[in-house]
């Protein structure tokens, strides 16, 4: 078990990340014209957490048989991912520019067979949770001590096929599988719980054997604490993060706003929101 | 000749599979006495995996496990996988490009008594026009081993369906040691008119080709296991010396073996008298299997008939 000092000057520099990381898929977005910025900025923070700090992956060697696996079940955030596997070297970060693009190496939606690092083409929403399942099992099978990490969202657990893998994950005894849930309370059509109501969320997952953790998505030292909780727990469960977050967090005028799950910022949008971001990784630049 | 349960088959050919290869690994969805995956569940209990009722889920659970380098069999009822799983299919495994073996069992209108509900004939045509993946339905129960056998040597997405019912055994050992994927199986020789079947049909095709001998038309008998990659040469070879070609499958006419081969005999531009037997767009219902084939239409007397019309002109 690896142990984690969460102190300050970790968790500014990985706000400071993550504040670029959310300009860079602002400026994705702009330019594609198109794709789902809301998603992309409520999950950003949990996205950093794994890839600059908890996880064990190495961006020169991506096929690495021991490396701890990132799969992100809720495919419409792939800027998010991309923004993310880029500034880790997994790829040029000039191909991020080209999202969305005929010939692009970066797809609407994740696609494994044209972007490193990606391990599953996921974007039709309910599959990415039972695919964790399948590399978990793997790994107990080879006694390999990688963990799956596998990022859902709420509208997604509406999928029947979460709840197939919720139960086959408890009945393996998978406790090398996290997953992580982010409970931006917004899907297409109006909140999740006037359209199918997840609550009691966090008993539903209690009920089918998981452990259950329940945090503010975009507190990063929250994150940080509930994946090495996650990853302490000796009692042979799965462990759900449930993470609070608000669609569009970040941009002022995207926040809790239906309209940009997805549709991409016009210019004047886009030039709002840089400036919004770049006062903010201004002031986390400033506090070295 | 005698009959034998393709599934038995398959079951054995899955442990010998998983005794001479530690990455191969079992998934089935609780029809495990039906599918005979328990043979190898009983023999390798670590790399067999009941995924229960849940079959959405087994398809994606194959790929992950595939992405750590495992060869992974899942098995069930055709009509639910690829029934129940087209999406998962279509994401998980064929657009992921994964190494997963769907080997699904009740295939076609023998499953007979249970009804329409569980007879699968719409599964080639979902299955054919995904990229990346490959279709088989093998004609022979020890060509439905071989078959296995063949989707464990060669990477990727592939598909292969068997009937309830058992099957005649057609070849010797040989031929089966041959087969390749994209071959076909030239099972009879003939000039008149050209027979293209899998599964339990080719057995039927090769009754009425010696019916057809005895009146004078020499049926040329060729078993298309290989649905997908289709082996295009012998198909148009045969076509054209004979001129004549009737599909016979326990599919629906609509998108199975009948369509690729129309597909390609078109565009070739071979002139050619065609005819697609199979399920006339309709749903089956319960019965007795030889009952099925006789109302629905794709028995050896249907196969004499429209055979002996085609050559009537």
């Amino acid at each position: 078990m690896k142990k984690h000092v969460h102190d300050n000057e970790l968790v500014r520099k990985l706000n400071l990340i993550a504040t670029r990381m959310r300009k860079k898929i602002i400026e994705m977005l702009y330019r594609a014209k198109s794709g789902h910025p809301g998603g992309c900025l409520s999950a950003i923070d949990a996205i950093v957490a794994l890839y600059f700090h908890h996880m064990r992956h190495d961006p020169k060697n991506p096929k690495d048989s021991n490396r701890d696996r990132f799969i992100l079940s809720k495919g419409h955030a792939a800027p998010a991912l991309y923004a993310v596997l880029a500034e880790c070297g997994y790829f040029d970060k000039k191909e991020l520019l080209r999202l969305r693009e005929i010939n692009s190496i970066l797809q609407g939606h994740p696609a494994n067979t044209l972007t490193p690092g990606v391990e599953v083409s996921t974007g039709s929403l309910g599959q990415g949770l039972s695919f964790a399942v399948g590399v978990a099992l793997a790994g107990k099978l080879d006694k390999k001590d990688y963990r799956v990490y596998v990022l859902i969202g709420d509208g997604e657990a509406e999928e029947g096929q979460i709840w197939e893998a919720a139960a086959s994950a408890s009945h393996y005894r998978l406790d090398n599988l996290i997953a992580m849930l982010d409970r931006n309370r917004l899907q297409i059509d109006g909140t999740t719980e006037e359209i199918y109501g997840l609550e009691p969320i966090v008993e539903r997952w209690e009920s089918f054997g998981w452990n259950v953790l329940e945090i503010d998505g975009h507190d990063m030292k929250q994150i940080l604490d509930a994946l090495d909780k996650a990853c302490s727990f000796k009692n042979g469960k799965p462990t759900m993060i449930i993470m609070n977050t608000i669609k569009g967090k970040g941009v002022s005028f995207m926040e809790n706003n239906l309209k940009f799950h997805g549709i991409a910022p016009n210019e004047e949008e886009y030039k709002m929101a840089m400036k919004e971001l770049e006062e903010l990784e201004r002031k986390l630049e400033g506090k070295k | 000749m005698k009959k034998i349960n393709p599934r038995d088959v398959y079951g054995e050919t899955l442990v010998k599979l998983g005794e001479q290869n530690p990455n191969i690994v079992v998934l089935d969805a609780d029809l495990s006495k039906s599918t005979k995956t328990y043979k190898f569940g009983e023999r390798f209990p670590d790399r067999f995996f009941n995924m229960g009722i849940a079959e959405a889920n087994m398809v994606s659970v194959a790929a992950g496990l595939a992405s750590c380098g495992k060869i992974v069999f899942a098995s069930t009822f055709a009509v639910f996988v690829p029934g129940k799983t087209y999406d998962q299919i279509r994401m998980s495994v064929a657009y992921s490009n994964m190494n997963v073996k769907l080997f699904c069992t009740h295939a076609g209108i023998n499953v007979g008594k249970d009804g329409f509900s569980h007879q699968m004939i719409e599964d080639i045509a979902l299955m054919r026009v995904l990229p990346n993946m490959k279709v088989f339905a093998p004609s022979d129960p020890y060509q439905a081993g071989r078959v296995a056998e063949l989707m464990a040597e060669h990477y990727g997405p592939m598909y292969a369906r068997v009937s309830r019912e058992p099957m005649y055994q057609i070849y010797e050992r040989d031929v089966l040691e041959e087969m390749e994927i994209g071959k076909s199986i030239k099972v009879r020789e003939g000039d008149d008119i050209t027979l293209l079947a899998h599964g339990l049909m080719l057995h039927e095709c090769i009754l009425a080709a010696r019916d057809l001998e005895k009146r004078g038309i020499s049926a040329e008998v060729i078993d298309i296991w290989s649905i997908k990659p289709l082996n295009e040469n012998e198909i148009i070879k045969s076509v054209r010396k004979t001129g004549r070609v009737i599909t016979v499958e326990e599919h629906s006419i609509i998108g199975g073996a009948g369509s690729a081969v129309a597909e390609l005999i078109a565009e070739k531009g071979i002139n050619a008298k065609f005819k697609r037997m199979g399920i006339m767009d309709v749903f089956s219902e319960s019965g007795d299997p030889r009952d099925l084939f006789e109302k629905y239409g794709i028995s050896k007397e249907h196969i004499v008939k429209n055979s002996m019309e085609m050559c009537s002109d």
